[in-house]
């Protein structure tokens, strides 16, 4: 079962981290990557650049248009996500607290079963 | 001359197979990672060298060359003593016809250990037993190959470090529930493919129906090895009918039952009908009973309804009343003997239980639908196409759901478009 396990970063919260945490959280991500890839659980992650860095695309009077920014205006945007095969929704769960972000008030993690995927492969 | 293309891929599949289980026999299935890759490269050999000199004896000249292979292996394994070494090479010639019974038996029952997680059961099972290529599973499950490649190193390694993981052989049909679990989740999987995937090169149904008519060959006394590989073939048989073209899927009342197989369903009825009689009732075999039932119906109404209920309640039973899908199926039975209101207040019920059990609001739709209560009917399709995570499902769900609202269904591409309102 894929789960996507999306990062929902603020970049306030991470303003007011120290160095040390911030070590700790890069750390942190490196390990769960080593574990997950050992545990044959890894298939993906990705980080996002930051929101005002986005282009939009969307239809305006059936012609599509491009603007500048946020989808959506809000304090907590997706930074990146990690893409596993787990058992079971309960092992993504326990993965997912495993994740850094998980022990930073402000952060938060968000699971989503994936229905379809093409890795691109075969 | 005889060539590799000659052997056909089934043949040396179950050579690599055979030649598998005779290194494990020899050197103790807690090697199953160095006996592994020697199978792997004396086959690679033979790749090379048959096709100029043909054996005699395939077998007998694969297991030499492993046995080489993995004596130079274990020679070059620090962590392997000298007497390990000895011990291998000295190791007695092969017989032709040595304990053929149990040996696929031997490489399934390690592969589906119960101390492995069920992945790596699966994939060592899809590699070790059917022969597959590591690229090959990862095709099949949508995987990257490196993924696949992990799983079955870690579950070769978890292998060695159990030691002495199985009792010795002779006990063969004690043990062979992991193995039909593994099995039946293989199958299943391949039944759960979702709708537009890519063509597949490994079909993990027929590899699934393979690897379970291995099985009965090694244990042909067991009413649940037979009950799973009718189980199997008596769904197989349906899947013409399951999917439309556009990738939907078809409920049992609405599939075109010209599409099934009768030539998988005769084979799937012949087994039940030999095994169940006296048999003591298990899970698979019950199971098999009530697709045999479902099979043998010309359509819904024509079916068997209160035998399939009677054979839900002892599936209920068998099984301890743990598992709340198996009450959904009783209810959907249910439903056809004693009237939708009694079915509809059992749903009621189970969801208090289980809340989130996959396929409640689905049947709750379409008991709401046959009885004319098209808006609860609605609202039901609605949170069914919300909870399931299965894109043909979901397509077929959304189907219904126009359908009831009056909407003129077209065939592909509709799906994507959301209802209109009424």
């Amino acid at each position: 079962m894929k789960y996507l396990i999306i990062m929902q970063i603020d970049p306030a919260v991470l303003e007011q981290l120290t160095e040390e945490q911030q070590r700790q959280i890069g750390e942190g991500h490196g390990a769960f990557i080593a574990a997950t890839k050992e545990s044959g659980e890894f298939i993906a992650t990705q980080a996002l650049a930051d929101p005002s860095q986005s282009k939009v695309v969307r239809s305006s009077g059936g012609q599509p248009e491009v603007t500048d920014g946020p989808f959506v205006e809000s304090k907590e945007f997706m930074g990146g996500f990690y893409l596993l095969d787990v058992e079971d929704e309960a092992r993504a769960l326990e993965l997912a607290q495993q994740i850094p972000d998980a022990a930073i008030p402000g952060l938060a993690l968000e699971l989503r079963p994936v229905m379809f995927a093409d890795l691109g492969e075969g | 001359m005889i060539t590799a293309e000659h052997l056909g891929e089934g043949r040396w599949r179950e050579l690599a197979r055979q030649a598998l289980a005779r290194l494990l026999r020899s050197y103790g299935s807690a090697r199953f990672d160095l006996c592994e890759d020697a199978v792997q490269e004396a086959l690679m050999q033979a790749h090379q060298q048959w096709p100029a000199q043909f054996p005699d004896d395939p077998l007998g000249w694969l297991v030499a060359t492993a046995r080489r292979r993995y004596a130079d292996r274990a020679r070059s394994d620090a962590r392997r003593r000298d007497r390990e070494t000895r011990a291998a090479l000295l190791q007695a010639p092969v017989t032709p016809e040595a304990v053929q019974r149990d040996d696929s038996l031997l490489v399934l029952r390690l592969c589906c250990h119960p101390e492995l997680p069920r992945s790596g059961q699966v994939a060592l099972t899809l590699r070790a037993v059917a022969g597959l290529s590591t690229a090959q599973i990862a095709n099949a499950y949508q995987l990257p190959e490196r993924t696949i490649a992990q799983r079955i190193t870690r579950a070769r390694r978890r292998l060695g470090e159990l030691g002495r993981p199985l009792p010795p052989p002779g006990h063969a049909g004690e043990s062979v529930t992991a193995v039909l679990d593994v099995l039946y989740v293989m199958f299943s999987e391949a039944h759960h493919t979702t709708a537009g995937a890519p063509v597949r090169d490994a079909d993990l149904a027929v590899e699934a129906m393979h690897l379970a008519r291995l099985l009965r060959r090694g244990v042909p006394e067991s009413t649940e090895v037979t009950g799973l590989l009718a189980l199997m073939l008596l769904t197989e048989a349906r899947h013409p009918a399951r999917v439309g073209p556009d990738g939907r899927l078809i409920s049992l009342d609405e599939q075109d039952r010209a599409l099934w197989n009768q030539e998988l369903i005769s084979e799937g009825i012949g087994l039940v009908d030999q095994a169940a009689p006296g048999a003591e009732p298990g899970p698979y075999l019950i199971q098999a009973c009530i697709a045999a039932l479902h099979a043998e119906a010309p359509d819904i109404a024509a079916t068997d309804w209160v035998e399939i209920l009677a054979l839900y309640r002892l599936l209920e039973i068998v099984t301890g009343h743990r598992n709340p899908t198996i009450a959904l199926n009783r209810i959907v039975a249910q439903a056809m003997v004693d009237g939708v209101d009694v079915a509809l207040a059992q749903i009621d019920a189970l969801e208090a239980d289980h809340p989130g059990l996959p396929r409640l609001h689905a049947v709750r739709a379409h008991l709401l639908e046959q009885v004319g209560r098209p808006d609860e009917a609605a609202r039901a399709y609605r949170r069914a196409i919300a909870a399931t995570v299965n894109l043909a499902e979901q397509q077929h769900l959304r189907y219904r759901l126009r359908r009831l609202a009056g909407v003129t269904v077209g065939p592909v591409g509709a799906a994507s478009r959301p209802p209109r309102p009424r």
